[in-house]
């Protein structure tokens, strides 16, 4: 059950981003350049996303534990630290180049584009480097 | 842009957010794309099922998509190959060291109020723009 759930939401994840329009990066980067000519679309999936997150989260949180696993994982790192911020900031501006975190350029890998995949694959050097 | 327009934008999050409600309630994970994908490198973590069967429907999600509406939505990859190398170590470095990318910070993190998720988010957003700013507007 656990595999065909995770397969289910990773579908519903899939599907929210493409229908809001987050697997084009010309929509997330109009987003970013608010000098430009600004395209809030970016704002509402992320207030949807957000508003159901937030209600769900409260109803599933009020369980002992999750439906599938032993116990709810949940980060317990607790410090804003030159880590946290110089990595987020590492982030930013690599997605400000390229128009792509890294769930729209995965669910983009599909339509075959070569810059896409090279995205994936320096991102997955990237994230390995991270983890060492 | 049509209303239209913002409500299939909003309608899009609301399906990012009943993932992240699902995997939560089922697994009890935080539903961060970078985190999820991290856990299938090195070093390996012995819970890979998961994490491969999400990574097989995000894959999958935008061809439903593109059967709906009709139209492919996976735009074109909007840089050449050098940047979009660059941006890829960035983007992968970034969210490995800040723990976290926009899903997992930016949806599940501020859900739960973390304060290092605001504080992440609120980082990444403003890198993203000013770096948006010195392409589009200095450099272009």
């Amino acid at each position: 059950m656990g595999p065909l759930l995770a397969l289910a939401a990773g579908l519903l994840f899939g599907a929210g981003l493409a229908l809001g329009g987050m697997t084009d990066p010309a929509v997330v980067l109009g987003f970013l350049d608010v000098a430009g000519a600004w395209n809030p679309t970016l704002a509402f999936v992320m207030g949807g996303a957000l508003a159901v997150t937030f209600v769900g989260y409260r109803l599933v949180f009020r369980r002992a534990g999750p439906l599938l696993a032993g116990q709810f994982t949940l980060p317990t790192a607790r410090a804003i630290d030159a880590r946290l911020l110089g990595g987020a900031a590492l982030f930013g501006a690599g997605w400000g180049l390229a128009g792509y975190c890294p769930g729209p350029a995965i669910a983009s890998l599909p339509a075959a584009h070569a810059g896409t995949a090279a995205f994936v694959l320096a991102m997955l050097a990237g994230l390995a480097l991270a983890r060492r | 842009m049509f209303p239209t327009l913002w409500l299939q934008a909003l309608f899009g999050g609301a399906l990012i957010g009943g993932a992240a409600v699902l995997l939560m309630l089922g697994l009890g994970r935080i539903a961060g794309i970078s985190g999820i994908v991290g856990g299938l490198l090195p070093p390996a973590v012995p819970d890979w099922r998961w994490r491969l069967c999400f990574i097989a429907g995000l894959l999958a999600g935008p061809a439903v998509v593109g059967l709906v509406l009709g139209r492919d939505p996976v735009g074109m990859p909007a840089a050449g190959l050098p940047v979009l190398v660059a941006a890829g170590l960035l983007v992968g470095l970034g969210t490995g060291l800040g723990s976290g990318c926009t899903s997992g910070h930016g949806v599940c993190g501020l859900a739960r109020l973390s304060p290092r998720s605001i504080a992440a988010t609120g980082v990444f957003m403003l890198a993203g723009g000013a770096m948006v700013f010195v392409v589009r507007h200095l450099v272009g």
